[in-house]
């Protein structure tokens, strides 16, 4: 058991090290760390709560949602039964979270077997759970009712935010802030963490706003007053003006000619004859061809350029656009030109986002607690060593090297990982630093022990580490699941302390195992000892 | 193991306390807890006079705004309640609080908003967590000791838990989501601290088949003691430095877990755990022993 063969002694000490060099680059400035092979570059993050910056949790708007959802489905039964020329008794209404229909007697059971094609399996052939995106039930009077089921509004939900998050990563690229972290946190929120930024406004300012464009033809068959007055026709909307141009009423035909998914690029610029801020756009390929008819057709008449629920501007087709290319004008700074134009480069976030927390951490703060923290660890570790070393002697140094390589051990597989640390994963190390002092302790005290009960040195020490390794591996196997089902289960702070808390399970296992007994055993055998030194 | 009537009922008592502490007076929730906007200011003159900047704040009608000292002398954080109205009304009334102060404090570490809905779903999250966590613990130690050690380990978590909600609400202890960690921690610690005398306790029940199980217990707590009393002492001088020295982001953990290790872990793993095993019936199975009714303490090797 004492006897540790030289291939065996290498390899644990080649373990640790490289295990330990992996922790080198976060003491290494970033620029000379650049030049260095990309696996060799590992580094811990640092959390937001030790580097400080803006912390916020969107949620993605669930009326927003249903809503979008049910305007689909209204359109969905409109096209379906005016395509089967199916006689209705009145159209499609929403109500609720279902569309209502009345179909006349006559074409009830044809109207319906349409409207059934619409129910659909969710999550296409993949599905298992044979959840369906529609319910549909009838009622008295040619009613048909189609419900969108929970199941569906969640599965349109999660999309939701998978987009949201594509689209939100390349709007801060664009921006060129440093390593913004965008995830997904439940069904229907996404965290968003930008260090070094301390104005979470900024940020909301240019992940806040869905940024839909479209372009669509101003109804001039009636006046606002009598829209507003009247009855209102269906293919129309009322939508405002910006208040830079005095919130005017738009009438709008609801159908979309352009929407601001066909830009291939947007550019702030200068209008050239009246010198204002505009900003300049390209469509593609079938984009440009529906505005060149529709500019076409429409010669002489008003269209409207609508961003989010505003009319950003509502310029006269003075003659056809058929290059593909045109420019957004209303009242824009520099500045509100440039940030739209970074808005449609990326792209439309498909539902609005809610910002339900924010947080910020001030560098200075973060800054304070490493300083803080580093200085009690010092303080504080030695503290231990003089603890250790006055118990145990020579054995307490041997204690306090195997603690030290653990905690090395940590930071390099922590390094390796590119896990984050957070303060709550600084607590997870100092209790591993805790743990792996213990395993020392069982292992020096068992000795003793069994000094005590008359055995001869070299057999007590192998004794004392057979014994203590199985309670140390029992303490600790336990341990390690506690911090694996809290990794799995957790979020966040406490996904960061199981991770370190696990990690420094194993560093410490491996490091009592095998470093701890490597150093007794080489001791024992230079020192050929008669007398155990460690009471 | 004598000590036993009177540790249980000592525990009982404190247990008892410790619930109704935490039921009629409340845990200290923190800011992650209660919402609001918060301002973390530092105040140029040196040192805070919380009562002028409370009556220049209350006169702009914000609600109760609440002033509180933190860390050094100059920092002072300042909660803002919810304003009615969107996110125009929050920046309205930061902007307020800015003004009202002027020069006298620097704004520099910044303003978060937080709505409680999204901390109190997380301690719920948790808190699943952390009994799934407690239910884990006792599944291994069933398979890897016996069902007795399991059940053992699992009421010495809860009641290690229990007297510490009760502890941070005696000394209202800001209760926030890194006090999850903390719990967690005092968790897995004294988690590590009883498995350590049940090893030693599983060992003797092999060893010395005829001793009767209170001097076993008795004879393994005796033999693991100047262990316990060492590693106590290390992680307690970690601790202090940790208290003295580091900052106050975290100096509500610390009190917390020196409390837990110097009293509760320590007391639990020696007086609750290890005894509770007698009325499990733990080495039942093995060669058939009777209880004795002898008092003396047993220090036989066997």
């Amino acid at each position: 058991m004492l006897y540790i063969s030289p291939i065996k002694a290498l390899s644990i000490l080649l373990t640790a090290f490289f295990v330990c060099l992996f922790a080198v680059p976060n003491f290494i400035s970033k620029s000379a760390i650049d030049n260095w092979p990309t696996w060799a570059r590992n580094q811990v993050v640092l959390g937001l709560d030790l580097r400080g910056g803006s912390h916020l949790l969107l949620e993605v708007d669930d009326r927003d949602v249903r809503g979008q959802k049910l305007q689909g489905l209204q359109d969905d039964v409109r096209r379906v039964l005016r395509d089967a020329r199916i006689q209705l008794v009145s159209p499609p209404v929403i109500r609720g979270n279902s569309v209502e229909v009345r179909i006349r007697d006559q074409d009830y059971s044809r109207g319906l077997t349409i409207l059934r094609e619409l129910s659909q399996p969710l999550g296409g052939g993949l599905n298992t759970t044979g959840a369906r995106n529609l319910d549909i039930t009838e009622g008295e009077g040619g009613l048909v009712r189609l419900t969108v089921t929970e199941p569906a509004i969640l599965e349109r939900t999660r999309q939701v935010v998978d987009q949201s998050v594509e689209i939100i990563r390349r709007r801060l690229d664009e921006t060129g802030l440093v390593e913004p972290s965008i995830q997904r946190q439940g069904n229907n929120r996404i965290l968003l963490q930008v260090p070094g930024v301390d104005d979470p406004k900024m940020i909301l300012d240019i992940v806040g706003k869905p940024a839909s464009l479209s372009f669509r033809m101003v109804d001039s068959t009636m006046s606002t007053e009598q829209l507003l007055a009247g009855p209102r026709p269906p293919e129309s909307e009322i939508v405002y003006g910006t208040a830079a141009t005095g919130n005017i009423p738009y009438i709008l035909e609801k159908r979309v000619l352009v929407t601001g998914a066909e830009l291939t690029d947007a550019q702030p610029g200068f209008d050239q004859r009246t010198g204002e801020p505009v900003v300049n756009f390209k469509f593609n390929a079938s984009g440009a061809r529906k505005f060149a008819q529709a500019t076409i057709d429409g010669a002489g008449r008003l269209f409207a350029i609508k961003l989010d629920k505003e009319v950003i501007s509502a310029p006269v087709i003075r003659e056809p656009i058929i290059g593909g290319s045109g420019q957004i004008s209303g009242s824009f700074t520099l500045e509100s030109a440039n940030k739209l134009a970074i808005l449609l480069r990326a792209g439309a976030l498909p539902a609005n986002l809610t910002p339900i927390e924010q947080r910020v951490v001030g560098a200075g703060l973060g800054l304070d607690s490493i300083h803080k923290g580093m200085t009690a660890s010092y303080y504080g570790a030695a503290l231990v060593v003089v603890f250790m070393v006055v118990t145990y002697g020579l054995f307490g140094v041997f204690a306090s090297i195997a603690v030290g390589v653990n905690v090395g051990m940590i930071f390099g597989v922590l390094s390796l990982l590119n896990a984050t640390l957070t303060l709550p994963g600084i607590i997870g190390v100092v209790l591993t630093i805790g743990i792996a002092v213990d395993s020392n302790v069982l292992i020096y005290e068992r000795i003793r022990e069994e000094v005590r009960t008359g055995r001869s040195v070299i057999s007590a020490i192998d004794a004392g580490f057979t014994r203590a390794l199985a309670t140390i591996l029992d303490s600790n196997i336990t341990t390690f699941l506690a911090a694996a089902v809290l990794f799995f289960i957790g979020t966040g702070a406490v996904r960061g302390f199981a991770v370190t808390l696990g990690i420094g399970i194993i560093t410490t296992v491996f490091t009592a195992f095998t470093l701890t007994r490597l150093f007794v055993a080489w001791w024992v055998r230079w020192a050929r000892p008669q007398q155990l030194a460690i009471s | 193991m004598q000590f036993r009537r009177v540790s249980f009922s000592a525990s009982a008592f404190f247990l008892i306390v410790a619930i109704c502490q935490f039921l009629f007076v409340e845990l200290n929730f923190g800011r992650d807890f209660i919402g609001g906007t918060f301002i973390e200011v530092r105040v140029t003159s040196g040192v805070a006079d919380l009562a002028r900047m409370r009556t220049e704040l209350g006169g702009l009608g914000l609600g109760d705004v609440q002033l509180q000292q933190f860390g050094t002398e100059d920092a002072v954080l300042i909660r803002v309640p919810k304003q009615p109205g969107g996110d125009a009304a929050q920046q309205f009334a930061i902007d307020n609080v800015r003004v009202a102060l002027g020069n006298e404090v620097e704004f520099r570490l910044g303003v978060m908003e937080i709505i409680p809905r999204v901390s109190t779903e997380f301690l719920a999250q948790s808190t699943i967590g952390l009994m799934i966590a407690i239910l884990a613990i006792l599944i291994v130690s069933w398979l890897r000791f016996e069902w007795q050690f399991g059940l053992g380990a699992m009421i010495a978590n809860v009641h290690n838990l229990v007297l510490t909600i009760g502890f941070m609400s005696l000394l209202q202890i800001d209760f926030d989501l890194s006090s999850n960690a903390a719990l967690l921690t005092i968790l897995v610690y004294s988690l590590n601290d009883t498995l350590v005398i049940y090893g030693r306790i599983r060992e003797s029940l092999c060893r010395y088949k005829r001793m009767t199980i209170p001097d076993l217990l008795n004879n393994s707590l005796n033999s693991t003691l100047s262990r316990s009393i060492t590693t106590h002492v290390t992680v307690t001088l970690a601790l202090l430095a940790l208290l003295l020295f580091s900052g106050h982001a975290i100096r509500s953990f610390v009190s917390t877990m020196i409390f837990d290790v110097v009293l509760v872990g320590t007391y639990t793993s020696v007086f609750i755990a290890a005894p509770i095993l007698i009325y499990f019936g733990v080495g039942s199975t093995r060669a058939s022993t009777k209880e004795t009714t002898d008092k003396r303490f047993f220090h036989s090797q066997d």
